[in-house]
């Protein structure tokens, strides 16, 4: 009886996972077959307004861009305070635990914030609220990254360090950050990957735009919030162009991750 | 210099704080409009953009089953599963033009109802299937299936949203009318939608906590001639217990918030689901579908409903971080 019970129940979670992994594969499997469908040459050499998506990649890229040059380092600078300067006192356990609740905060939430704050007063949605947006998504990650791999970083190091004389903020630049270098890229890589293929957040701050542009003062065009539009129009064939787009942007984001997963196989 | 950077990067560090508190604070600045004219009664007000009468006779309330059409926008268009008269019918009663004596109301019952019964949808779903894939990694597949199969859980779980929602709307969705009916867009299409999008998620953490299990203990079990569905449930779950519901949890929080995969998928009409198979509207995908063009008061309600969703992932995630996913450190 106990046998019996055991087979039918791994029998009951394999089928599970079979049925978990089909419907995963079967969005990959479409997404392939119509984005790979809609691929064409114009799709890189044309905007928008010609029915093309080479403005949306670069906005987004910038978009991305941007968040990262505004965020790592604020977020790098409070991991290694969390790590390094708080010596785990309560404050930074609290900080800690804050930062990990606004990693799951909701992305639309984040959105309407940086709305109130930032779109609001300039009166119209523009390039630099959806980096900022983007940029308060990342902060938290980054925060955890850079505290878990400095973290992972033997004490002796940073006693030898202490112990030639150098103080401290050299003996994190020059020993510490070194020796969690490939932890940190990692993380950073995945960030950046998490981040740009968000939508929700850019949808009223930083808008869309068909035509290419690199003013971040007016509305910025981005991938994601295209597809978005594009994909719910009548219009069979921006229907196509959308599909390209999310087939694109999904290569790129699993390129990333594999990248993440391959620097650091390497260092092991 | 020293002492510099050890203050810039404590400054960083609370900025975390300033960030946070500094999004509930505003939120609560710009609902509040909503929030002092409604009051709490916003949460059980099922009438969203609903003009009132404010004659005399204004006890029975003037057009009654008004659904503001949001897809007229032009912007982002809400999706419409093209054939479906439901939806088609219940867009085609636009709101009435408010003339001076009505007054516009907004209630919030219908998206917190969608949000909430979306979610439980998605657990519902999600939960068994993420179990079973966990379950199979860590115990059933050897090394040679589940490394592999487990990488590729993980890039399933960094596909960006709006992917499972393109697919659910021109895949999923009419798959599942297919099987029970009604439209294309629902509550239900979006609550699977949503399940499936966390289980890459929920199977990966959970998988994380039951590998925390200590071999010595799963070997001793075994030696004593467990199976191994007695190892997983005497074993494993009680030791990892609080890893699995904490993962469990965070999968919640993750669906609750979520807007792309259910933006395309749940119809976004105001209207109270009365089938599982009806289309509704849950909060965020008001929020993504009515923000760009809202002003003054439907604005303020649109903040009420962020707040709201803020408030509530807010305490889920915590009650997950706190209570169950406590730094083992």
């Amino acid at each position: 009886m106990r046998l019996v019970i055991n087979k039918i129940v791994l029998f009951l979670s394999t089928l599970a996972a079979v049925l978990g992994l089909i419907f995963l594969f079967w969005i990959l499997i479409t997404l392939t077959i119509k984005g790979v469908a809609a691929l064409n040459i114009h799709l890189f050499t044309n905007d928008l307004v010609n029915n093309g998506l080479r403005n949306l990649f670069i906005g987004q890229f910038i978009l991305a861009l941007i968040a990262v040059i505004l965020g790592v380092p604020i977020g790098m600078a409070a991991g290694i305070y969390l790590q390094e300067y708080s010596f785990n006192n309560k404050f930074a356990s609290f900080i800690r635990n804050l930062s990990d609740v606004m990693m799951s905060a909701p992305s639309i939430v984040i959105g309407t914030f940086v709305y109130a704050v930032v779109v609001n007063p300039v009166g119209h949605m523009n390039g630099w609220a959806g980096a900022i947006a983007l940029a308060i998504l990342m902060l938290p990650i980054v925060v955890r990254t850079t505290d878990d791999m400095l973290g992972l970083v033997p004490k002796e190091l940073r006693e030898a360090g202490v112990a030639i004389g150098a103080p401290k903020y050299k003996v994190i630049f020059n020993i510490i950050i070194k020796a969690a270098k490939v932890g940190i890229m990692t993380g950073l890589l995945l960030a950046f990957a998490r981040i740009i293929g968000e939508t929700a957040p850019l949808l009223f701050t930083s808008g869309n735009s068909q035509y290419f542009t690199l003013n971040l003062n007016q509305e910025f065009p981005s991938l994601t919030v295209a597809i978005y539009t594009l994909a719910t129009m009548p219009d069979k064939h921006l229907v196509e162009i959308a599909w390209a787009g999310a087939f694109i942007l999904t290569v790129f984001v699993l390129i990333i991750n594999l990248l993440g997963r391959y620097i650091t196989k390497e260092k092991k | 210099m020293e002492a510099i950077f050890k203050k810039l990067s404590a400054l960083s560090a609370t900025t975390i704080l300033l960030i946070l508190s500094a999004i509930f604070v505003v939120l609560f600045i710009y609902a509040k409009p909503a929030v002092q004219k409604y009051g709490i009664h916003f949460l059980v007000d099922p009438r969203w953009d609903v003009s009132v009468s404010l004659n005399k006779n204004s006890a029975n309330k003037t057009p009654n089953n008004v659904n503001k059409n949001i897809s007229d926008n032009a912007l982002n268009p809400a999706p419409i599963g093209e054939n479906d008269a439901d939806v088609l019918a219940a867009l085609g009663e636009t709101n009435t033009q408010s003339s001076n004596n009505t007054e516009t109301i907004y209630g919030g019952l219908v998206p917190i109802v969608g949000t909430i019964f979306s979610t439980i949808l998605a657990m519902f779903f999600a939960v068994p299937i993420a179990m079973g894939i966990s379950i199979f990694l860590a115990e059933i597949a050897g090394p040679k299936l589940s490394k592999p199969v487990g990488i590729a859980i993980e890039l399933l779980a960094a596909i960006p949203s709006i992917i499972y929602g393109m697919w659910g709307l021109f895949y999923f969705g009419p798959f599942v009318s297919h099987i029970f009916g009604g439209s294309s867009v629902s509550l239900l299409v979006a609550g699977l939608v949503l399940g499936i999008m966390i289980i890459p998620f929920m199977s990966s953490l959970t998988r994380d906590s039951m590998n925390t299990t200590p071999e010595v203990l799963k070997e001793s079990a075994y030696a004593m001639g467990a199976t191994k569905f007695e190892v997983i449930k005497d074993v494993i779950f009680p030791y990892a217990k609080q890893g699995i519901i904490g993962s469990m949890i965070l999968a919640l929080g993750r669906a609750l918030g979520e807007t792309m995969a259910v933006a395309f998928v749940i119809g976004g009409v105001f209207t109270f689901p009365k089938k599982i198979i009806d289309p509704t509207v849950s909060i965020p995908v008001v929020l993504a579908n009515n923000f760009a063009e809202s002003s003054g008061m439907s604005l303020s309600a649109l903040f009420y409903l962020a707040l709201i969703l803020f408030v509530l992932s807010f305490i889920v995630i915590s009650f997950a971080k706190f209570y169950f996913l406590r730094d083992k450190k």
